[in-house]
C-alpha cells in the first residue's frame, strides 16, 4: 500500500527528488538494487526516463543508475515536501 | 603468493593491474569491461607474486555470473587489494566490509582520488584507516600516482577481527563510517554533467546518439580512406610493385614458386588484389586494405569506450533491443563485433541469461561484418558505386532485425532487465587510448596475418592440384542455381571459413557484375563464421548452441542470398 506522495520511480517527474521507502519485490530484486546502493532510506533524484516504457535513470549519491521500467515500477519513493 | 584485485565494476581495477604487472589489458569507462580474469606477475621485494584482475563485483552475494566468478576467485587468493572508487565511497564500502568479514588480508586502494577534489568530496584518510583497520592508499591509477606507495604497503595488508553482519547491519556500519570520514561540499554542475544528463533524455539523447554514431562512422571512413589513398597505396605501387616485378622476372612466369609467391600477374602491372600470391595479395590485403580500417575503427571505439558514452547508448537503445530479445547493454558486444566477432562474443558474458547470450552471439556472428570484412566490402564493392555498399549494409541490417525478432520468440529462457551504473563522462587520455589501439592492432596482426598467409597458400596449392574445380562442379547447383554466382565463387565461400577478408578478395578476379558481388559479399558475411569465431562460439555456447547457431547462419545465408539474386 502506498500513501500520499508515495509513488513508484516511474511516476516521478524528471528532476524530482525523494526517498526510497520500499522495494516491492523478492530478495533477488532487493539484493540487486541494494548492491547499487538503492535501498530504503536512500535519497534519489530522477534524471530521466525513456519513452515507451524504457529505462528510468536516477541519481544516488552522485552516481547515476539506469533501471528497467518494470523494476523501477516496484521502487516506491516518498517525494520531498517541496515536490508534492 | 597470489594477490587478487577486487572491487566494484568500473573503478579502475584493470588500470591498477596494468600498473602493477606491466601486463597490458583492455580497460574502458564502462562496467563489465573485464569479463574473464587476467593474470600477471609482479616483483614484491625478492619474491615474484601472481596478481589477478578479478571481474568487478558489487557484492559477494552473487547476483550475476561475473560476480559468481569473483566470489569463487576469492577462495584462491592470499591477499586482496580492494580497489575502491573514492568518489563513490559509500557504495564501494559494502564490498569492502564483506571482504573484511572473510579471513583474508585486505589493503584498500582508494582510486580515482584526483576526482574527489573537483567533486567537492573530502575524505579523512587517517580516520578511514582507523575505522576499517587496514591500510588505505589513495591512488590515481591512470597517472600512476600512489601505485608505489600501494606496492610498499602490500605487506601491511591486514585482516582485522570483523563480525559477520547482516545486510542491514553492514549498511548501518557504512552509514556511520561515511558520517565520520566524508564531507561533501555542494558545487555547481559542470558542463560535462549537463551533457551527461542530456544524453540519457529521450529526445536530446536520441539526437546526441545520431550525431555520435554518424560522426564515428565518418571519422572511421575518413581515416581509413586517407591511410589507404595517401599512405599505403602509394607505398605499395611505388616501392613494392617494382620489387615484385623484378622477382617475377627472376622466377619466370610459370614456375611453381612463382605461382605461390607472386600468383598471376599480367605484363608489367601488378594487381595486388587479384594476383593472389603470398607476397602480393598476402601482404596487400592485410596491410593496405584491412589494417587502415582496423586502426580507424579501434581508435574511434577506444575513444567511445573511455569517454563513458557506451552505457548511455545502452539506456537509449534498451526499448529497441527488447524487441530483439536483448536488453540495452547488448549494444556493447554488438559495437565490439563491428571490429572483430571474437572479442564481441566473449563480451556477451556481460549479459546475464543464457538465452540472451545465445541471441547476441548468433546475431553478432551472422549479420555483423567485422572490420576486416567491411574494409574489403568497402574496397571492392565500393568501387562499383556507393549504392551497392548501401544494399549490402541494408540487407544485413534487415536480416539482423528479422532474425532478432524470430529468435526473441523462438529462443527459450528469459531476458533479464536492464540495471546498470552509468559512469561519469571522462576525457579519454591519449596515452591510454593509443596503448589500447596498439594492443588491438597488434592482436589483429598477430592473429590474422598467419591465417591470411596460410589461406593463400592453401588456395594456391588446391588450385594447382585442381581440387577447387571438383568442388565447384559439385556445388554448382547451389552456387549458380540459387545464388546466381559463377561456380568458381564456391572457392571464396569455402575460404570464408578461414578468413572472410581473403574470401572477398577471391571474388575480385571472377569478373562479377556489381549485383553478383553484392550477393557474394552478403552470403560471405552471413554464412559460416570464420574459424576464430567458430572456436569462440563453440567455447561460449557449447556444442549444441554452436550447431544451432551455425544451422541458422547457413540457412539464413542461402535464403537471403537466393532472395537477393532474384530481386537484384
Amino acid at each position: 500500500m502506498t500513501g500520499e506522495g508515495e509513488i513508484p520511480l516511474t511516476r516521478m517527474q524528471t528532476g524530482q527528488s525523494g526517498t526510497v521507502i520500499q522495494i516491492q519485490g523478492g530478495i533477488g530484486l532487493v539484493n540487486r538494487l541494494a548492491a547499487l546502493n538503492i535501498r530504503p532510506g536512500k535519497r534519489i533524484t530522477k534524471v530521466s526516463s525513456m519513452l515507451m516504457w524504457g529505462p528510468v535513470t536516477i541519481e544516488v549519491d552522485r552516481t547515476q543508475v539506469a533501471i528497467d521500467f518494470g523494476m523501477a515500477n516496484r521502487v516506491i519513493v516518498e517525494l520531498d515536501e517541496a515536490a508534492k | 603468493m597470489r594477490i587478487l584485485l577486487m572491487g566494484n565494476p568500473n573503478v579502475g581495477k584493470s588500470v591498477v593491474f596494468s600498473r602493477l604487472t606491466g601486463v597490458n589489458v583492455i580497460a574502458s569507462n564502462y562496467p563489465g569491461t573485464t569479463v574473464g580474469y587476467t593474470r600477471g606477475f609482479m616483483k614484491l621485494g625478492e619474491e615474484k607474486v601472481e596478481v589477478i584482475d578479478v571481474p568487478g563485483t558489487y557484492t559477494l552475494e552473487p547476483t550475476s555470473e561475473a560476480e559468481e566468478v569473483a566470489r569463487r576467485m576469492l577462495d584462491t587468493g592470499d591477499i586482496v587489494i580492494n580497489v575502491v572508487d573514492a568518489t563513490n565511497l559509500e557504495r564501494n564500502l559494502y564490498l569492502t566490509l564483506q571482504l573484511l568479514e572473510r579471513n583474508i588480508p585486505v589493503i584498500v586502494a582508494l582510486n580515482i582520488w584526483d576526482d574527489t577534489k573537483h567533486r567537492g568530496i573530502n575524505i579523512e584518510l587517517d580516520k578511514l584507516r582507523e575505522l576499517l583497520g587496514v591500510p588505505v592508499i589513495p591512488t590515481v591509477a591512470t597517472t600512476g600516482e600512489g601505485i608505489k606507495e600501494l606496492v610498499r604497503s602490500i605487506p601491511r595488508a591486514a585482516s582485522p577481527q570483523t563480525p559477520v553482519r547482516s545486510r542491514d547491519e553492514r549498511w548501518a556500519t557504512i552509514g556511520s563510517i561515511i558520517e565520520q570520514v566524508q564531507h561533501v561540499t555542494h558545487r555547481h554542475h559542470t558542463w560535462f554533467e549537463r551533457l551527461a544528463d542530456a544524453s540519457v533524455k529521450p529526445l536530446r539523447g536520441g539526437i546526441i546518439a545520431l550525431i555520435v554514431i554518424a560522426g564515428a562512422f565518418f571519422v572511421v571512413r575518413f581515416i581509413g580512406e586517407s591511410l589507404i589513398g595517401y599512405v599505403l597505396e602509394p607505398l605499395f605501387e611505388n616501392l613494392w610493385a617494382p620489387v615484385i616485378l623484378r622477382l617475377s622476372n627472376f622466377l619466370g612466369g610459370e614456375s611453381f614458386i612463382h605461382h605461390i609467391l607472386i600468383g598471376k600477374i599480367a605484363g608489367d602491372e601488378v594487381n595486388f588484389v587479384e594476383s593472389f600470391g603470398l607476397l602480393t595479395s598476402g601482404i596487400y590485403v592485410p596491410f593496405a586494405m584491412v589494417l587502415p580500417y582496423i586502426i580507424a575503427f579501434y581508435l574511434m571505439l577506444g575513444l567511445l569506450e573511455d569517454s563513458g558514452y557506451l552505457p548511455r547508448l545502452a539506456v537509449l537503445m534498451d526499448t529497441i533491443m527488447h524487441r530483439l530479445g536483448l536488453h540495452g547493454y547488448a549494444v556493447i558486444p554488438i559495437l565490439l563485433g563491428l571490429g572483430c566477432n571474437v572479442p564481441a562474443i566473449l563480451a556477451t558474458r556481460i549479459l546475464e541469461s543464457n538465452r540472451e547470450r545465445f541471441i547476441a552471439a548468433t546475431l553478432i556472428s551472422i549479420a555483423l561484418p567485422c572490420a576486416a570484412l567491411q574494409a574489403m566490402i568497402l574496397g571492392l564493392v565500393g568501387e562499383r558505386g556507393g549504392q551497392y555498399v548501401a544494399v549490402v549494409y541494408g540487407t544485413l541490417f534487415v536480416v539482423w532485425i528479422i532474425l532478432g525478432i524470430i529468435l526473441r520468440y523462438a529462443a527459450r529462457g528469459f531476458t533479464p532487465e536492464l540495471l546498470i551504473e552509468i559512469p561519469p563522462y571522462r576525457l579519454p587520455q591519449w596515452r591510454a587510448v593509443v596503448q589500447k589501439l596498439w594492443m588491438r592492432v597488434y592482436g589483429f596482426l598477430a592473429e590474422a596475418l598467419p591465417v591470411i598467409l596460410g589461406a593463400i597458400l592453401v588456395i594456391n596449392i588446391l588450385d594447382i592440384l585442381g581440387i577447387f574445380g571438383a568442388i565447384a562442379n559439385f556445388t554448382a547447383p547451389v552456387v549458380t542455381g540459387l545464388l546466381g554466382l559463377p561456380k568458381e565463387a564456391v572457392t571464396a565461400l569455402v575460404i570464408g571459413f578461414l578468413r572472410k577478408d581473403v574470401a572477398v578478395g577471391m571474388l575480385a578476379p571472377l569478373a562479377l557484375t556489381a549485383e553478383q558481388l553484392v550477393v557474394g559479399s552478403v552470403v560471405l558475411a552471413m554464412s559460416f563464421p570464420c574459424i576464430a569465431t567458430f572456436i569462440v562460439l563453440l567455447r561460449e555456447l557449447g556444442v549444441v548452441g554452436m550447431v544451432k547457431a551455425t544451422g541458422i547462419m547457413v540457412s539464413a545465408a542461402l535464403i537471403v542470398g537466393g532472395l537477393l539474386n532474384v530481386v537484384l
